[in-house]
């Protein structure tokens, strides 16, 4: 695999992932002023002093999508690990016990499936006190249906192989059979669904946090700052519309990355897709 | 090849001659397959609907968090907060409220708002039509041309149009809803100047102008769900080609619409018909964020508002009339699909 070998989609997905990643990682190096300090009046237009102007309270814009950039990913990141540990673990489960413990699981799953995500979001965020880690634990389990019904259908066809036929007639336990035979057989399929799930935590945070349930100010993050500056729309002011499309490109970015990764082990198997 | 179009070609015909050539002692699931199957689907969507308004009463009910204290802040004392509970019912057992609150919703009832102490289902009442009229509008638009771009995208598969709209609906999926909204409202709303902003709707309103008020909502749903069903249309498509009989049409030599038109597309309809109905439930969630975006009285906004002053009954009774729109549309699609796929109408 040389680098002329990635096609350009990918390339440009890659450095938009690449671009969001560094500002997460170095965001108070990088951002020219505090995340929540008040440096000029409000709404000035592009360039000028600050390079994407200020925000609704005179805030710098650009150093607002550096952090920002820093809290959806950090937690659109850890709500997508946990609803992968969480959908795998049960589904596997599931896949190898078999009978009534599959079928509860499996049942409930439907149920919460039929809830559509936001729907079901609210009415608990309703509830629940509004806190990050309470976020990213909604979040996770709201997600996790979409992981478990993936990883239960990938289980049962490589619980039925002999190997793991083997694995059970030497006498190994459940814990064994679902870290040691079916996880590493599994992971392909669940890494790419990796990145489309991790593309679908970001528009969903961004999608609560606009809607003023998510990350709770003056932190700033994508879906939130849209909010804050909402109203500028009115009179022709676009500072609402910068952190919307940064939320459009990371995830189109991630997008073109999974689109490449699955076809590129697609051809390694002989070219199916 | 001929199976499967035969089959189709008669509607009822396939139950008609199952009863026939059935003999007096077959069973109820032998002799109607199709109205054994639909009844199935429909009590599986009863119960589905039944353990949801268990799930948004009771669970939402299980979960930490005192309606009382938050209603009235941290500094009450300890006889108001029960006095509010006691005046909100909350001191009841949980079971008999859910009873209660069920009984309720099937008489069309969804009790008192904690905020306003206005009757919920009066102010759903407009509010549900109103969002109805938006879902209609985006749907009359998106799934014809949705389903038309997927034909086509599978006319020229890995030509230039295709890959042009493959590229472009990539694009689409990605994009939230708001900010879609709100770039159409920067640019036709305020530089344009060819609608206004907010998308207002009254009662009494006349229809030609209540049209020109949802038209940026309705493009923006419109946006949001036309790339993913085309996607769907597209890949229903693409794999009724890849079958067999198809091949045995390209070699005898028919034109590329005419397979398409005759030999794939009745194959493809449960597909499509599916796809269409998924993306309908979607469009009422989408419905959610864009009704924010342009402050359309609808639903979605009444729920948001309800949910960040914590108003249960309001956030308890959208939640559920989503859902159940939802369940009911999916289920819809499972019956079009059992209908509208021959072998599913005659299971083995």
């Amino acid at each position: 695999m040389t680098a002329r070998g990635i096609p350009v989609g990918a390339w440009i997905g890659l450095a938009g992932v690449g671009l969001a990643l560094v500002c997460a990682a170095f965001a108070p190096w990088l951002a020219p002023y505090g995340e929540s300090e008040i440096v000029g009046d409000i709404w000035q237009p592009v360039g000028g002093d600050f390079v994407l102007g200020t925000d609704n309270i005179g805030r710098d814009l650009l150093s607002r999508m550096i952090y920002g950039a820093r809290t959806t990913i950090f937690v659109a990141m850890a709500a997508t690990l946990l609803s992968f540990s969480l959908g795998t673990l049960l589904s596997f489960t599931a896949a190898v016990l078999r009978g009534w413990p599959d079928q509860a699981l499996s049942r409930l799953n439907d149920l919460m499936m039929s809830i559509p995500t936001l729907i079901f979001a609210l009415v608990v965020l309703a509830v629940l006190p509004q806190e990050m880690w309470i976020l990213i634990l909604v979040m996770a389990v709201l997600d996790s249906t979409r992981v478990f019904r993936l990883g239960r259908a990938v289980a049962v066809d490589i619980a039925v192989m002999d190997f793991v036929e083997a694995a059970r007639l030497r006498g190994e336990g459940t814990v064994w059979i679902i870290f040691r035979e079916i996880l590493p057989n599994a992971l392909t399929p669940l890494l790419a669904e990796f990145g489309l799930r991790f593309a679908f935590s970001i528009l969903f945070l961004s999608t609560l946090s606009f809607l003023g349930l998510g990350i709770q100010p003056p932190a700033a993050d994508w879906g939130g700052m849209v909010r804050d500056n909402k109203d500028g729309i009115i009179f022709g002011i676009p500072a609402a519309l910068i952190p919307g499309a940064a939320i459009a490109v990371l995830t189109v970015s991630i997008n073109l990355v999974v689109d490449w990764l699955s076809n590129r082990t697609a051809s390694l198997k002989g070219g199916r897709s | 090849m001929a199976e499967p179009r035969k089959g189709r070609a008669s509607g009822i015909g396939g139950i008609v001659t199952a009863r026939i050539s059935g003999g007096p002692v077959r069973s109820l699931r032998a002799r109607y397959p199709l109205l054994v199957l639909l009844g199935q689907r429909i009590a599986l969507s009863a119960g589905l609907l039944l353990a949801v308004s268990l799930m948004i009463f009771l669970g939402v009910e299980a979960l930490p968090g005192d309606f009382a204290q938050t209603y009235l802040g941290q500094s009450a004392t300890p006889q108001a907060v029960a006095n509010i509970r006691a005046e909100l019912g909350l001191d009841q057992p949980a079971v008999s409220r859910y009873l209660d609150w069920l009984g309720g919703v099937l008489r069309g009832d969804f009790g008192q708002s904690w905020a306003s102490r206005l009757s919920v289902s009066d102010q759903i009442a407009g509010r549900l039509g109103n969002t109805l009229f938006l879902a209609f509008c985006a749907a009359i638009v998106a799934v014809p041309l949705a389903v038309g771009l997927g034909m086509l995208s599978v006319l020229y598969r890995d030509r230039f149009a295709d890959r042009f709209i493959n590229v472009l609906s990539l694009g689409a999926i990605s994009l939230p809803e708001f900010f879609v909204g709100y770039l159409l409202i920067l640019v036709f709303g305020i530089q344009l100047g060819w609608v206004s902003f907010p998308s207002t709707v009254y009662a009494g309103m006349p229809f030609g102008a209540r049209l020109q008020a949802v038209a940026l909502p309705v493009a923006t749903l419109v946006l949001v769900v036309l790339a993913h069903m085309m996607r769907m249309t597209r890949a229903a498509i693409l794999n009724v080609m890849s079958q067999a009989y198809i091949e045995t049409a390209e070699l005898k030599g028919l034109s590329a619409m005419r397979i398409i038109a005759h030999h794939a597309a009745p194959n493809a309809l449960a597909p499509i018909i599916n796809v269409v109905a998924l993306n309908l439930a979607y469009l009422v969630v989408g419905v959610v964020v864009v009704e924010v975006v342009f402050v359309y009285p609808g639903m979605g906004q009444y729920m948001v508002d309800a949910v960040s002053v914590r108003d249960m009954p309001v956030v308890q009774a959208c939640g559920l009339i989503f859902a159940s729109v939802y369940i009911v549309l999916n289920m819809v699609a499972d019956i079009l699909g059992i209908l509208a796929n021959p072998r599913l109408r005659h299971p083995r």
